[in-house]
């Protein structure tokens, strides 16, 4: 039987064979090819992989915001009912002001400079029709959950009158000043330090169990998705070539380019072993090999990988993996 | 201490000792132009770094690791309190005589791009220490050769540009430039944070067979505690200026004795999901400024364990066991332990 990763009955979101490429003087990069998964109401979801393979552009493709000269070039992303790639551009500014919401990777792009930190957060709760001394008394309040200290006064601020960790905190307050269906956040406490990383966390996750929403998180950080994810999107060179539950991931990987990232992180003492790395370095997104994106640097590669693309195929209990070995003999 | 000023200093010494070491920047902007005000980045520390091992150090942002790293090759003057490297007063030590203590030290930084020139190719960034000893032609080219050898680099980057490299290949770069005068100890301060998980495990390998091969002492800044208890022979905890536990790394990890060691465990994500439910201690509200430190433990207004004595006497940073050293009123009687369960 075939074990869907989240059932389309119950997806929140779900992103269908979505390709995107950025088309360059030196040729078209294809930052995103053929990812397709769906997140149920309330998961947990993280998509990671080393930098440029692809997550941040997946989260704008979802987003509709990826910018020039990217486009979508394939696929489908829809949320709940609403197909978001044939929605007009009035209809998609209204779900990303609803249902949608995102913390981006550089938070000053998102913060207007030209409005106090407070007022921003006061803008999006009053887009509820909450009365404005209201929506400024709740504004204080999130700032105080984000752990900004002083928030009455720091709401009085401007974006460059914060440092970066702040204002990347004031954007986290902002996207969960109103509960959105999905919320995308990428990379969210990288500039952070770590007590106040754990605090921005469990704050994602309290809202994630208690009102339903749905996170998409983007990292790197393999610490942070041990830490908050239900389940493991990971991508390599614009694919995603294995999904899991988080638990399984960690213990079990299963495309060889996890299991190597796995046996790279160093979890032991001094003298306790080598780290394993990869060989060889990632492709060029212009020009990648034929076959699997990862064949060039797999030690465990078939004569097969070099000219024929692995399918995504579910493996049971939830997982798909893109990887010819074990297409015969699981 | 008569002995700093020995000329020899026996080989017992730890190769950098650092007593009640203080670093205050001035404020400017003070009603006169005075500056009367502070911000203590390194308020009193003593440690050592014995010959050979990999001393890690840890703290959050602006805890003064940094500032701390670049007090020991006299890159900045300590503002009280000494530094001692092999036995010689760094403040003491001029010229000629600063030059050659120097040349035993090496520092890679986080950001490759502060030690290699972006204006010249690489090669000329890794032999600069060379030029400035004076070695030059053949013997200069064969030193490069044999150190990008060592760091695993390829002889066909040393005529690239620092953007043509990848950031693996910069980092490996300057740490071929800390180490081609074949120093003692290199100061790596955060090496890996800019990196990818599968280049970051390349350099850490990297610096342990260094280390092995050439028997190099590190001063190892981080602020990743799966990578410091990798890469750490000691581990010191700094907060606000002031270096709060030291011990083994395992033993560390095992039993923390200061209970902002134990928070910074706590929160540190641990790679395994497993390990979610994990006990944890949680500080509240954030560090406070360093140019007015609370008076007593400059933890006391976060710390869950405070008692009155803490806002009123500065714990002394003491001996608690073999191997170590803890600045807490309350550690005998705290049983701290961040582990699975709970
Ligand atoms: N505007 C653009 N023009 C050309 N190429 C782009 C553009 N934006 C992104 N790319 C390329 O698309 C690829 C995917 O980029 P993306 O930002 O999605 O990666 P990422 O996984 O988020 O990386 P990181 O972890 O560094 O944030 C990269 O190779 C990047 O160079
Ligand atoms: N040249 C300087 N002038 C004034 N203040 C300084 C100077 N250098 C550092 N500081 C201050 O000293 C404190 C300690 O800084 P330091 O860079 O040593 O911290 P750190 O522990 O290395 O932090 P991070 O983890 O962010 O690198 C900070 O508050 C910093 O702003
Ligand atoms: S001295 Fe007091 S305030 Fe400081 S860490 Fe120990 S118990 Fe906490
Ligand atoms: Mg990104
Ligand atoms: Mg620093």
């Amino acid at each position: 039987m075939k074990v869907m990763a989240a059932p389309p009955e119950t997806a929140i979101l779900q992103v269908d064979d979505l390709s995107v490429c950025f088309e360059t003087s030196r040729g078209s990069v294809q930052a995103v090819s053929g990812v397709s998964f769906a997140m149920a109401k309330g998961e947990v979801y993280a998509l990671v992989g080393e930098s440029g393979c692809g997550k941040s552009t997946t989260a704008l493709a979802v987003m509709r915001l990826v910018p020039p000269p990217g486009r979508i070039r394939r696929g489908h992303i829809r949320l709940g009912d609403e197909d978001l790639l044939a929605l007009s551009d009035e209809a998609m500014a209204d779900v990303r002001g609803r249902r949608l919401a995102m913390i981006f990777q550089n938070p000053l792009v998102s913060l207007n400079p030209v409005y106090r930190a407070g007022s921003q957060i006061e803008e999006a709760i009053s887009l509820d029709s909450v009365p404005r001394p209201v929506a400024w008394r709740r504004a204080i309040e999130v700032l105080g959950r984000v752990r900004i200290g002083d928030p009455a006064e720091r709401a009085l601020r401007y974006p460059h009158e914060l440092s970066g960790g702040m204002r990347q905190r004031v954007m986290t307050g902002m996207m969960i000043s109103r509960t959105p269906d999905l919320l995308i956040a990428d990379e969210p406490t990288t500039a952070l330090d770590v007590t106040i990383q754990a605090r921005i966390l469990d704050l994602l996750m309290d809202l994630c169990s208690h009102s339903g929403m749905a996170l998409l998180i983007i990292t790197h950080d393999l610490g942070i998705v041990a830490e908050i994810a239900d389940r493991v999107g990971v991508m390599y060179a614009g694919s995603l070539v294995e999904q899991a539950p988080v638990y399984e991931l960690y213990e079990d990987p299963l495309h060889p380019y996890t299991r190597m990232l796995m046996r790279a992180l160093p979890r032991l003492g001094k003298g306790q072993g080598r780290l394993e790395t990869i060989p060889g370095s990632v492709p060029d997104l212009i020009a990648l090999p034929a076959g699997c994106a990862f064949h060039p640097r797999c030690p465990e590669r078939l004569a097969i990988c070099a000219s024929q693309t692995p399918v995504s195929r579910v493996v049971g209990g939830g997982r798909t993996v893109a990887c010819h070995r074990g297409e015969v003999d699981r | 201490m008569p002995m700093a000023t020995a000329p020899q200093a026996p080989p017992s010494w730890p190769l950098v000792r650092l007593d009640s070491a203080r670093k205050y920047f001035p404020i400017r902007g003070g009603l006169f132009g005075h500056s009367a005000r502070y911000v203590r980045a390194v308020n009193n520390v003593s440690m050592t770094i014995e010959r050979g091992e990999t001393f890690g150090l840890v703290g959050e942002s602006g805890s003064g690791k940094t500032t701390l790293a670049r007090l020991i090759p006299g890159l900045l003057r300590p503002s009280g309190g000494r530094v001692l490297y092999d036995g010689r007063d760094i403040a003491r030590t001029h010229g000629g005589e600063l030059n050659r203590l120097r040349r035993r030290m090496g520092i890679v930084f986080q950001d490759p791009a502060s030690s290699l020139n972006p204006r010249s190719p690489v090669r000329a960034s890794i032999r600069r220490p060379l030029d400035l000893q004076g070695v030059r032609g053949r013997e200069a080219e064969r030193r490069v050769l044999e150190t990008i050898d060592r760091v695993n680099l390829g002889r066909e980057v040393l005529d690239r540009y620092p953007h043509q490299l990848s950031g693996g290949q910069q980092q490996r770069a300057s740490i071929a430039r800390a180490i081609i005068l074949n120093p003692e100890l290199v100061i790596l301060d955060e090496p890996t944070s800019a990196l990818d998980v599968s280049i970051q495990a390349q350099i850490l390998n990297l610096l342990q067979s260094l280390q092995e091969q050439i028997r190099l002492t590190y001063l190892f800044i981080t602020h990743n505690l799966s990578i410091v208890r990798y890469m750490s022979d000691r581990i010191g905890v700094m907060y606000l200026g002031k270096l709060v536990e030291v011990a083994p790394a395992e033993a560390l990890h095992d039993r923390p004795f200061h209970p902002y060691t134990a928070a910074l465990l706590s929160a540190s994500p641990p790679l395994n999901p497993r390990l979610r439910d994990r006990k944890r201690y949680r500080l509240e509200g954030d560090p406070p400024s360093l140019i007015s430190p609370p008076p007593g433990c400059g933890l006391h207004p976060r710390c869950p364990f405070a008692v009155e004595v803490c806002s009123e006497r500065t714990p002394p940073l003491v001996e608690a066991a073999a191997r170590r050293l803890v600045a807490c009123h309350r550690w005998e009687e705290l049983t701290l332990k961040v582990g699975p369960g709970a």
